[in-house]
């Protein structure tokens, strides 16, 4: 069963990548037009060192960004899902700073802290990414049934303990399902910065430096790299959400 | 005997943005000690805030509502309450959802002791090899059994219950009403219900009030002998006729479909 769990999605990609061969190869494609697999794997020798390195910066920036982002998003939803009048406050602030494409932003946070570059893209990271939580926690909480909280205020139960006991659990699924959406912004937040405002940290930077040097090959392989990465901490998630929240999953077993 | 719960001249309304809704009109009622009173009354007429009054969730406008003699001014720890919708917490098994209230009202109690209480309603209410089982992987019925579980489980004094039996099948629901009556021969509490079946009422209650409509007060009552002794052959007498007739026609009443006898 989990053999069959793991088979299906790697042959899944194995066939992925055969039709992204077959396609260069069909169009008799240069690498410069588009880059194949068998491309791939010469830069990723070549650049072995870079990757692990640039890759190691990429994650734990997108990680540290997405933690401010679970913090900070879960608080925000917390506030909102609790008082009516935060929510009407705060939402329209909440969707117009959602709304403002986070591109424009990089310039803006890299000027306001020059040099800062570790700082800079956590920081794109968590606000690209804490919307979705904030959003999923409110919603959660401003949901749940008043025969819930009656069960437990009819004891006489305190705010928090209604929270701790059926509220925070009752909105885990929702949690995870946002986070999931969470952990690709993350890094689409901390490569627009890598490439928008590089100096020379995270898988951004080395697309850039491919892109400079004319190193087609090295473009693709970042992708790919890229998308492993966003794979592995995705299952992470799943992975969590199996351990925290696995009650929600009614799928016959 | 000591009335355990009762409400004095309570009158209440809801504001709304189209001015006060009044729901309640000097509504008087006591349950003695141990008793089983059952409220009926048309849809809306008020009956789920009496509920919310009696639990100490909700304070009325006017008059005042005791439990054992002492004013209700919040929530206290000897209500349990079961509604409807069971609300069992789907992330829990079925004996930590019985065991929660426990948790809230005993917790110096060690875990031994909140386990062997839990099994041992669970076992009364005929739910023994279910105790971990999750919610999602019981009927509806047997949801609403554990719910009960639930409500009882820290011996309150005074048992609420909103329609318990309302969203369940005819026969399962009168697997429930016999369960209710073996929890009653076994636990000591005085029980507030919520219904719209009248042949629920006479088969449970020791005295069915019939609430008039909005704003509610108590139109009528009817005392009902039998207590737990009762069957569901019962139901099915001359005598259960013709009260189910009597009650059936203080309903129109308080729908006003039907005149008031002079």
């Amino acid at each position: 069963m989990s053999l069959r769990r793991i088979a299906i999605p790697v042959l899944a990609i194995l066939i992925f990548l055969g039709l992204w061969e077959a396609l260069v190869w069909w169009n008799q494609w240069p690498n410069y037009r588009m880059a194949s697999p068998s491309d791939l794997g010469p830069a990723y020798i070549r650049y072995a060192e870079l990757f692990v390195v640039m890759g190691w910066q990429t994650l734990w920036r997108t990680v540290a960004g997405l933690l401010l982002a679970v913090v900070f998003g879960t608080a925000l939803g917390m506030v909102m899902g609790f008082s009516r009048t935060m929510r009407d406050a705060l939402y329209p602030l909440l969707v117009g700073f959602n709304a403002v494409p986070k591109a424009t932003v990089v310039p803006i946070v890299a000027l306001m802290f020059v040099g800062a570059h570790d700082f800079n893209t956590v920081l794109i990271a968590f606000m690209i990414s804490f919307f979705p939580i904030a959003v999923s926690v409110s919603i959660g909480l401003s949901t749940l049934e008043p025969e819930y909280r009656d069960i437990l205020r009819s004891l006489g139960a305190s705010k928090l303990t209604i929270f701790r006991k059926i509220a925070l659990p009752k909105t885990l699924p929702e949690f995870f399902g946002a986070l999931k959406v969470s952990v690709t912004l993350a890094f689409i937040g901390t490569n627009l910065m890598e490439i928008v405002s590089p100096h020379g940290r995270g898988l951004g930077a080395l697309f850039d430096s491919g892109r400079t040097n004319s190193d087609y090959p090295l473009m693709f392989a970042v992708l790919l790299a890229l998308a492993g990465l966003g794979i592995v901490l995705y299952y992470i998630v799943v992975a969590l959400e199996r351990i925290f929240a696995g009650w929600a999953d009614r799928s016959p077993t | 005997m000591t009335n355990t719960v009762e409400i004095r001249h309570v009158t209440h309304a809801y504001r709304t943005p189209n001015g006060p809704l009044p729901v309640l009109d000097n509504l008087s009622l006591a349950i003695p000690e141990g008793a089983f009173c059952a409220v009926v009354g048309p849809s809306g007429c008020g009956k789920s805030t009496l509920t919310r009054l009696i639990a100490g969730l909700m304070k009325p406008d006017q008059g005042e509502v005791f439990l054992h003699g002492e004013a209700v001014r919040g929530p206290r720890s000897t209500v349990g309450m079961a509604f409807q919708n069971p609300v069992l917490l789907e992330w829990r098994s079925i004996l930590d959802n019985v065991i929660l209230p426990l948790e809230i009202v005993a917790p110096r109690m060690p875990r031994r002791d909140r386990v062997a209480r839990a099994r041992e309603l669970l076992a009364l209410v005929g739910l023994e090899g279910f105790e971990d089982k999750r919610p999602s992987e019981l009927s509806g019925g047997m949801r609403q059994r554990a719910s009960l579980c639930r409500a009882i489980v820290h011996k309150p004094e005074v048992l609420i219950l909103d329609e318990p039996f309302g969203a369940l099948d005819a026969f399962t629901r009168e697997d429930l009403w016999q369960t209710m009556h073996a929890l009653r021969r076994q636990e000591p509490f005085t029980t507030l219900l919520i219904t719209h079946d009248l042949r629920e009422s006479l088969f449970l209650a020791d005295e069915v009030v019939v609430l008039s409509g909005r704003p509610a007060t108590a139109q009528y009552r009817m005392a009902v002998p039998g207590g737990t002794a009762r069957t569901l052959d019962d139901l099915y007498t001359p005598d259960a006729a013709e009260r189910l007739n009597l009650l059936r026609h203080q309903i129109q009443i308080a729908q006003g479909r039907a005149e008031v006898p002079a």
